[in-house]
Order: C-alpha cells, then sequence, then structure tokens
C-alpha cells in the first residue's frame, strides 16, 4: 500500500520540486526558467579576453554532445541513458536513483561581444568546456589622450 | 552522562554545518553532495556516483570499518584572471559518506572511474550470497 502509494519517482520528484523551491528563492529565476538544478550544471566565467562555460556533465560520450551557437544563444544538449535495470526481475533492488538519465537541453546566452568563430570546446573528467573569444575590438583598452 | 554529552556536541555540530551549508561556500569543511544510484542484486552492490571535474588522482576512497566515503576535488584548468560571474557548482569539493552492512565485502570492492562517473562494485561475502536450499522430503 505504501509502496503503491509513494513510488520512488514520486519521491524523487517531491525531493526535485523541494530543491527548486529553495533555490528560486535564493536567486532570482532566469528568463528561461528554474535553470539551476537542472543537468547539467552550469558554471559561467570570463576574461577580458575570452567567455568560459563548463557544463558538468558526467558519463557522456563526447560525441553525442550537441554544442550550438545561434545568434548569440549557445545551446548545450544531448542524452544521457539511465543505466538502472529496465526490467524489474525481482532479483536486483534499485535503493537509491539520484542520478539523472534522459535528454537535457541547457541555454546560456553569451555577450554580444564574442566572435562565434573562435568558440571551442572540449571534454575531460566528464567536464564539457566551452571557452569563447571575445572580439578584438571589444577589449578593454586604454585610450591615450593627446 | 559521557554519551548525553557527545549527542549535544554531535546536534550543535550539525547546526553549524547547516549554517555553514546556508551561509555560503566559506568554509573550507564543505563539500557537495555528488548525486548517486545503489543497486543491489544477489552479488553484491553497485553504487554510482557522479563526480564531473574530479581528475582520477583527486578521487579519494576510503573503506574504514562499516563506513564508505566518497571523496573527490574539483580541478578543472581555467585561464588565468578569471572571474565567475555565475556558478551552479559552488563548492570545489564532494564528499559523500555511507554505512556498510555486514554482509559485503570490503576487501574486494572494484572501483572504476570514467568521465567523471565513478562506478564501484561491492560484492557481497560468500557466505551471505542467496542460495536455494534443498528440502528433502523423506
Amino acid at each position: 500500500m505504501y509502496h503503491s502509494l509513494f513510488r520512488r519517482n514520486v519521491l524523487s520528484e517531491l525531493d526535485r520540486m523541494q530543491r527548486e523551491m529553495r533555490e528560486a528563492f535564493d536567486l532570482s529565476p532566469n528568463i528561461r526558467g528554474f535553470g539551476r538544478s537542472g543537468f547539467p550544471a552550469l558554471n559561467v566565467g570570463g576574461t577580458p579576453q575570452s567567455v568560459e562555460i563548463l557544463a558538468f556533465a558526467p558519463g557522456l560520450d563526447p560525441k553525442s554532445l550537441e554544442v550550438n551557437l545561434d545568434r548569440g544563444i549557445l545551446t548545450i544538449a544531448g542524452e544521457r541513458m539511465s543505466d538502472l535495470p529496465t526490467e524489474d526481475d525481482g532479483k536486483t533492488a534499485v535503493h537509491i536513483n539520484e542520478r539523472f538519465g534522459g535528454r537535457f537541453r541547457r541555454v546560456v546566452s553569451l555577450s554580444d561581444d564574442i566572435d562565434p568563430n573562435s568558440v571551442s570546446a572540449d571534454y575531460r573528467d566528464g567536464v564539457l568546456h566551452i571557452s569563447a573569444k571575445r572580439r578584438e575590438s571589444a577589449k578593454p583598452r586604454r585610450i591615450a589622450v593627446q | 552522562m559521557n554519551d548525553t554529552t557527545k549527542a549535544v556536541t554531535r546536534s550543535e555540530d550539525a547546526t553549524r554545518d547547516e549554517m555553514a551549508r546556508r551561509n555560503g561556500p566559506a568554509q573550507r569543511s564543505e563539500a557537495l553532495l555528488p548525486p548517486v544510484d545503489v543497486i543491489e542484486d544477489g552479488g553484491g552492490i553497485t553504487l554510482r556516483a557522479d563526480l564531473p571535474g574530479v581528475p582520477k588522482d583527486k578521487l579519494g576512497l576510503h573503506v574504514e570499518a562499516d563506513t564508505l566515503t566518497i571523496e573527490g576535488e574539483v580541478s578543472v584548468p581555467m585561464p588565468d584572471g578569471m572571474e565567475a560571474s555565475y556558478a551552479e557548482v559552488s563548492v570545489p569539493r564532494y564528499r559523500r559518506v555511507f554505512t556498510l552492512s555486514k554482509e559485503l565485502d570490503t576487501s574486494k570492492v572494484a572501483a572504476e572511474f570514467k568521465h567523471g562517473v565513478l562506478n564501484l562494485r561491492i560484492p557481497k561475502a560468500e557466505h551471505a550470497q542467496p542460495r536455494r536450499i534443498d528440502i528433502k522430503v523423506s
């Protein structure tokens, strides 16, 4: 009775909702929704020369990752197969199920000074690192006073 | 008496941890809780943990008595002078502790770490494996 009412995925959904609520109060939500706690987790930073984006996407085949840049909107998409046992054969039991499985898609808008031809991406230790150079003309510089 | 003191200390510690968690990544001891899957079958337990950004040499696995600790330090090369503008992974450290049960054979733990995913296999001790018991009918 208990198990049929509170199945594992219902509990994990509640957990996710609770987390999103908490985080929604901590941080004003992005225009594209509550991005936090999504998969993959994103960190964004920058230097005067470049913008660096880290997507924490462990356990993926780098070839299956789709990274697109369209008019300043960077999209990271792909699929992570769940490796939980699919059939309930009565011999295996899933005790904890927290890891993400399924299709994902995350979107970041880059600033206008990015050179779209300079974007590079590499995948290492489960982290996708996207680096985009700023345009030469947009770099900060000191203007000499005549 | 002694036990009571211990219990109080522990609850104070818990409060402090909770405060540290709320106050953001200020404390050194703070770590992220990596998501895991735990699957049990007849032969043992499979544990998978997501530890993205942890190189192999920064991953720590410890079994002490019946406690399994998974620790990892995030190390992603970044250009000098980078300023973070938005961070969902706010602490460069993962830690998670599990209590193992007696029937698991911790001397035979097999670990594999690829693309930031740790795959642990903890077999059950020989005597704890399921077996069929024949019923003799006389």
